[in-house]
C-alpha cells in the first residue's frame, strides 16, 4: 500500500531536487566568486555597510505596508463577495484584471497619477489642487496592492465561503453584536485563509522591482532592484547570489516563526 | 471530482488544438524550412518592411526575436542553446563580447556596401579595423527640456542642471555610466575617468543634485517628459528624437562640455548558423536607400553617409542628431573599464540612489 | 443569508473600479489616432488594423495562451500532490524546512531563476524553446499552488478520512471521493493563480526561450526602448474583452444548464 501511494509524490519530488535545489546550488556557489571570478566572502561583507543595511530595512518595510494595506483592502472585498448573488462571477471578475500585461498596466498608472493625469484632474475639481502623487511612496504601495490583491482576496475568500453559516446564528442567538461575531467567531476561523494570502503577497514583496523604478522613480530602492542591477546592469553574479541567499534565509526564518502547529494559528 | 476532471480535460484540450492552429500558421508563414536567419534585436527597432524586402530579394525566412536589455542578450549567447545570426548590441557589450569570445569575424569582402559608411565612424576604439561590428546606429546623450514650461530657457552645460529653479523638475535616466558620466562631464573630467579621487568627487556633485530630480526611470521616461510629467530630462538622443516627434515644445542639446557618442552595431554572434546570410543581411542594411528608410522609420542617427544624403534635409541637417565636427571632438565613446571599475561606478550610482529621498 | 447594506455595495463598486481602471485607460488610448498613451487627438481604428494583419503578434499571442493554460493546468496537478506530500510531514521542524523551500521560487526574483533555468537546461541539453518555456513556467507556478491549496487541507479533519476507510474506502477512493472534492476551492485558486503568474512572467521566459519562440509580455518589454506602439493596447484590448466575454459567457450558460454553476471556484 505505501508504495502505490507515494508513486504520486514523484512529480514534486521531481520538481524539488530539479528547479530548486538547482539554483539554491547554484546561487550560493556564486555568491562566493567576485567579479574576476575569484573565491572570496567580501560580498557578504559587503551586504554588512549602511547601503545595502537600509536597502534591507526597505524592502522590510515596504512589503509589510504592502502586505498590510492588501489585507485591510482584501478582507471587506471577499467578505461582501460572498454574500452577493453571482458571486462566482464577481470573483473571477477580480482575476482578471491581473491576465493583462504588468508593463503595460504601469504605464496606464502612470498616465492616471501623472500631473495631468486622471487623479489630478478630480483634485483640481474637487479644489484640492494639483498634487504630485507619481514617485510618491503612496503610489509605490498603491500599485503595489493592485498587483498583488488578488494573491489576498481569493484564500480569504475561500476561508469565508467554508464558514459554517450556522456558527454565526448560533453567535447572534447568544445576542453577540455583528462586530462581536466578526471578531470572535468569523475572523478566527477564516485565518487559515489570511495567513495563505500573507504569505502569498509577502514573500514575493520582498523582492519587487521594477515598479520601483517605473512607479517610485528609484526613490525606493529594495534588495530586488539590486538584485536585478547586479545581474543585468553590473554582471556581478557574486553579489547579486549573495543578496538572494540572504533573502532566502530570511525567508525560511519567517516560514520557521510563522511555521504552525496547528491549522488555527495566529499570524504574527 | 466531476468538475476537476471536466475542467482540466478542458484545458488540455483546447490547450493542444492551439498548439496545433500556431504550428499551422508557423509552417504557413515558412518558418520551419532550414533556410532561416535569426535576427536577435530590441524590440520594434528595424522597419518591418525592410525585413520583407530582404526575404522577398533573398529567399531567406527571417526570424526576428528581441530583447530588453545589452546584458540580457549577451546572457543569452554566453549560454547557447539558441542560434541567432545576427545581433545589435551597444559598443561597450561589443568590447565584452569581443573579450569573451562570443563573436565571429565579419569578412569585409562579402560587404561591399561597407563603403558607405562615414569613415568617422569606423575604427573606433572598442572595435579596431571593425573586425567584428558594423555600425547600425548612434546617437548621443544630453539634455531635453521644454522651453515653454520653463519661460524660454535654455540650456548650454551640466552645470545649468543645478540651478536653484529647477526643483524636482529633472528626471535622470536609469543608468550608471550615464549618470556618473555627466557627473564627471560637469567637472570637466572625461567620462572614462577611473581616478578615486575624480569618481567621489563627482558623486558628491551628482549628490547636490538630489533636490532637483524627480525621479530616476527608464524607458518610459519618454512618456514621462512628452507628457510634460517633468521639464528636463537626460536621456539619449534617440529617445530625445522620438519624444520631440510627439511633443514639440521640447528641444533637444548637447552639453559644451562635452557628452557620450554611442553606437549599436550589426554583429554576428558564435551562436550563427547561417554565416552567409548574416553577411547578405548586413550588406542589404548598409543599401543606402534601405539605411535611409530605416533611419526615418527607427529616427535614430544613420552612420551611413550615402544614406545621410537621400534623407530629408531637416533631419540630416539637425545639428541636434548631426552634430558639427567641432562638437564631436568633445564626444567620447564609452571604453571598457574592466568588470571592476564597472561594477565600481555601479556601487557609487546605487549609493546615489540611495542618498536621494 | 443577509444582503449587503449600501455601504458594502458601494465598496464593492469602488474596488471593482480601481481593479478596471488601468484597464479602461490602456483600452480608451487604443483608439488615439496620435498613437500615445497622452493626450487624445482623434478616433481611430488604424491600431486595430495593424493587429489583424500581424501574424507574427498572433503567433506570439497563442504561444502565449497555449504556455499559461498548459503550464497552469500541470502546476496544479503537480502542485496538489505536493501539498499532500508536506501535509503528511507530522512533525513541524522538517515540515517547515519543506514550506520553506517550497517557496524559494517565490521569493527570488525572476531574474535569478531564469538564469539559473537557463544554466540548467543548456547543461542538460534541453533546446530553448517550447519545452524550456513550459517547464520553466510549470517550475515557478508550482509553489503557489501549494500555498493555497495547503490551508484547505490543514483544514480538513483527519476523522473524515478515518471515517471513509471505516466504510472501506481504498487509498486512491479516498483520495478522489472525499479529498479532491473537499480541495476544490484551493485547486480552482492555484490555476488561476498560475495563470496569473505564467501570463505575467517576463523574465524568466526572457532567459529560457529561443529558436523565434516568444511569449507577449517578453514581446512588450523589449519593444519598451522604441516606445509601446498603441496596436500593443488595441491588442490587449481585444484580448481583454475575448476573456471577459468567455468568462461571462461561459458562466451564465452553465447556470442556465444545470442551476448550479458547474465549475465554481467555490464548494456549491
Amino acid at each position: 500500500m505505501t508504495k502505490t501511494r507515494n508513486l504520486y509524490l514523484i512529480p514534486y519530488a521531481a520538481w524539488m531536487l530539479l528547479f530548486v535545489a538547482t539554483p539554491i546550488v547554484l546561487i550560493v556557489y556564486n555568491s562566493f566568486f567576485d567579479v574576476e571570478g575569484n573565491f572570496t566572502l567580501d560580498n557578504f561583507q559587503k551586504f554588512l555597510t549602511p547601503v545595502y543595511l537600509r536597502m534591507t530595512f526597505n524592502s522590510f518595510w515596504y512589503a509589510l505596508l504592502i502586505t498590510v494595506f492588501s489585507l485591510l483592502v482584501a478582507y471587506p472585498t471577499a467578505y461582501w463577495l460572498t454574500r452577493t448573488k453571482h458571486k462566482q462571477l464577481w470573483l473571477l471578475l477580480i482575476i482578471v484584471p491581473s491576465w493583462i500585461n504588468l508593463l503595460l498596466k504601469t504605464y496606464a498608472f502612470i498616465g492616471l497619477f501623472g500631473t495631468y493625469g486622471f487623479v489630478n484632474a478630480i483634485f483640481e475639481w474637487v479644489g484640492i489642487g494639483t498634487q504630485q502623487i507619481l514617485f510618491t511612496d503612496f503610489s509605490f504601495v498603491f500599485v503595489s496592492v493592485y498587483i498583488f490583491i488578488p494573491f489576498m482576496i481569493l484564500p480569504i475568500y475561500n476561508a469565508l465561503e467554508e464558514l459554517n453559516p450556522s456558527l454565526i446564528y448560533a453567535a447572534r442567538d447568544l445576542g453577540a453584536s455583528p462586530w462581536k461575531t466578526f471578531r470572535r467567531v468569523v475572523f478566527p476561523l477564516t485565518l487559515g485563509g489570511v495567513k495563505a494570502g500573507c504569505q502569498a503577497v509577502f514573500i514575493p514583496a520582498l523582492s519587487l522591482f521594477m515598479i520601483t523604478r517605473l512607479i517610485a522613480g528609484n526613490r525606493v530602492v529594495t534588495l530586488g532592484t539590486a538584485i536585478e542591477q547586479h545581474f543585468l546592469v553590473t554582471q556581478d553574479w557574486g553579489m547579486g547570489s549573495a543578496i538572494a541567499v540572504l533573502l532566502i534565509i530570511v525567508m525560511a526564518v519567517i516560514m520557521m516563526l510563522t511555521g504552525n502547529r496547528g491549522a488555527r494559528n495566529s499570524i504574527r | 471530482m466531476k468538475q476537476l476532471v471536466r475542467l482540466f480535460a478542458a484545458v488540455f484540450v483546447v490547450a493542444l488544438g492551439l498548439m496545433y492552429f500556431t504550428s499551422y500558421l508557423n509552417s504557413s508563414q515558412g518558418y520551419s524550412g532550414a533556410n532561416t536567419l535569426t535576427i536577435y534585436n530590441w524590440g520594434d527597432y528595424i522597419d518591418p518592411d525592410i525585413i520583407a524586402d530582404f526575404e522577398k530579394e533573398t529567399g531567406l525566412k527571417i526570424i526576428y526575436q528581441t530583447f530588453d536589455s545589452n546584458e540580457a542578450m549577451m546572457t543569452k549567447i554566453e549560454q547557447g542553446g539558441t542560434t541567432f545570426d545576427i545581433s545589435i548590441p551597444s559598443e561597450y557589450a561589443i568590447s565584452k563580447m569581443k573579450e569573451e569570445g562570443l563573436l565571429l569575424p565579419i569578412d569585409h569582402s562579402k560587404i561591399p556596401n561597407l563603403a558607405n559608411i562615414d569613415p568617422r565612424f569606423m575604427n573606433l576604439s572598442f572595435d579596431p579595423d571593425n573586425e567584428y561590428s558594423i555600425p547600425y546606429f548612434w546617437g548621443t546623450v544630453g539634455i531635453i527640456f521644454n522651453s515653454e514650461l520653463l519661460g524660454g530657457r535654455t540650456f548650454t552645460s551640466w552645470n545649468d542642471l543645478w540651478s536653484e529653479d529647477l526643483r524636482n523638475r529633472i528626471l535622470l535616466v536609469d543608468g550608471a555610466r550615464e549618470v556618473m558620466g555627466f557627473g564627471l562631464n560637469s567637472l570637466n573630467y572625461s567620462l572614462n575617468d577611473t581616478n578615486e579621487e575624480h569618481l567621489q568627487e563627482a558623486k558628491r556633485k551628482l549628490g547636490t543634485l538630489t533636490p532637483n530630480i524627480k525621479a530616476i526611470v527608464g524607458d518610459e521616461i519618454k512618456m514621462l517628459l512628452a507628457g510634460e510629467e517633468a521639464a528636463v530630462g537626460v536621456v539619449w538622443s534617440g529617445d530625445a528624437s522620438e519624444i520631440m516627434g510627439e511633443n514639440e515644445k521640447l528641444d533637444y542639446v548637447i552639453p559644451e562640455e562635452g557628452s557620450n557618442l554611442w553606437f549599436d552595431n550589426m554583429v554576428i554572434p558564435n551562436t550563427a548558423r547561417n554565416i552567409e546570410g548574416a553577411h547578405k543581411f548586413i550588406n542589404f542594411m548598409l543599401d543606402p536607400e534601405i539605411a535611409a528608410r530605416n533611419a526615418e522609420y527607427v529616427g535614430y542617427s544613420t552612420p551611413n553617409a550615402e544614406a545621410l544624403k537621400l534623407l530629408p534635409e531637416e533631419i540630416s541637417q539637425d545639428e541636434r542628431f548631426y552634430p558639427n565636427p567641432e562638437l564631436t571632438k568633445k564626444l567620447e565613446v564609452y571604453e571598457n573599464l574592466g568588470k571592476k571599475m564597472l561594477s565600481h561606478y555601479n556601487e557609487l550610482f546605487l549609493e546615489f540612489k540611495m542618498h536621494r529621498k | 443569508m443577509k444582503k449587503n447594506s449600501k455601504l458594502a455595495q458601494l465598496y464593492l463598486v469602488v474596488v471593482f473600479l480601481v481593479l478596471y481602471a488601468p484597464i479602461l485607460y490602456l483600452m480608451y488610448y487604443s483608439f488615439n489616432s496620435a498613437g500615445t498613451m497622452h493626450g487624445f487627438d482623434g478616433f481611430t481604428l488604424e491600431w486595430y488594423e495593424e493587429v489583424f494583419h500581424d501574424t507574427r503578434l498572433l503567433i506570439i499571442v497563442l504561444n502565449t495562451v497555449v504556455i499559461a493554460l498548459l503550464s497552469s493546468a500541470i502546476s496544479t496537478i503537480v502542485g496538489v500532490t505536493g501539498a499532500l506530500a508536506i501535509q503528511r510531514v507530522r512533525k513541524s521542524r522538517p515540515r517547515n524546512s519543506l514550506l520553506a523551500m517550497n517557496n524559494v521560487l517565490i521569493v527570488s526574483p525572476d531574474v535569478i531563476i531564469g538564469a539559473s533555468f537557463l544554466i540548467f537546461f543548456t547543461m542538460i541539453g534541453i533546446k530553448l524553446g517550447f519545452t524550456s518555456v513550459l517547464l520553466s513556467h510549470i517550475a515557478f507556478s508550482i509553489p503557489i499552488v501549494v500555498l493555497m491549496v495547503l490551508p484547505k487541507l490543514q483544514e480538513m479533519s483527519p476523522t473524515l478520512i478515518d471515517a471513509a476507510k471505516d466504510l472501506g474506502a481504498s487509498g486512491w477512493g479516498v483520495l478522489t471521493k472525499v479529498v479532491l472534492p473537499f480541495l476544490r476551492p484551493g485547486i480552482f485558486t492555484g490555476f488561476f493563480m498560475a495563470l496569473t503568474y505564467s501570463l505575467d512572467d517576463f523574465a524568466v521566459t526572457f532567459f529560457v526561450t529561443g529558436n523565434g519562440y516568444s511569449t507577449l509580455s517578453v514581446e512588450i518589454y523589449s519593444r519598451a526602448r522604441q516606445g509601446i506602439s498603441p496596436s500593443i493596447n488595441a491588442l490587449s484590448t481585444l484580448i481583454f474583452l475575448f476573456t471577459i466575454t468567455l468568462v461571462v459567457g461561459y458562466y451564465f450558460l452553465n447556470r442556465r444548464g444545470s442551476r448550479k454553476p458547474e465549475w465554481g471556484v467555490t464548494q456549491p
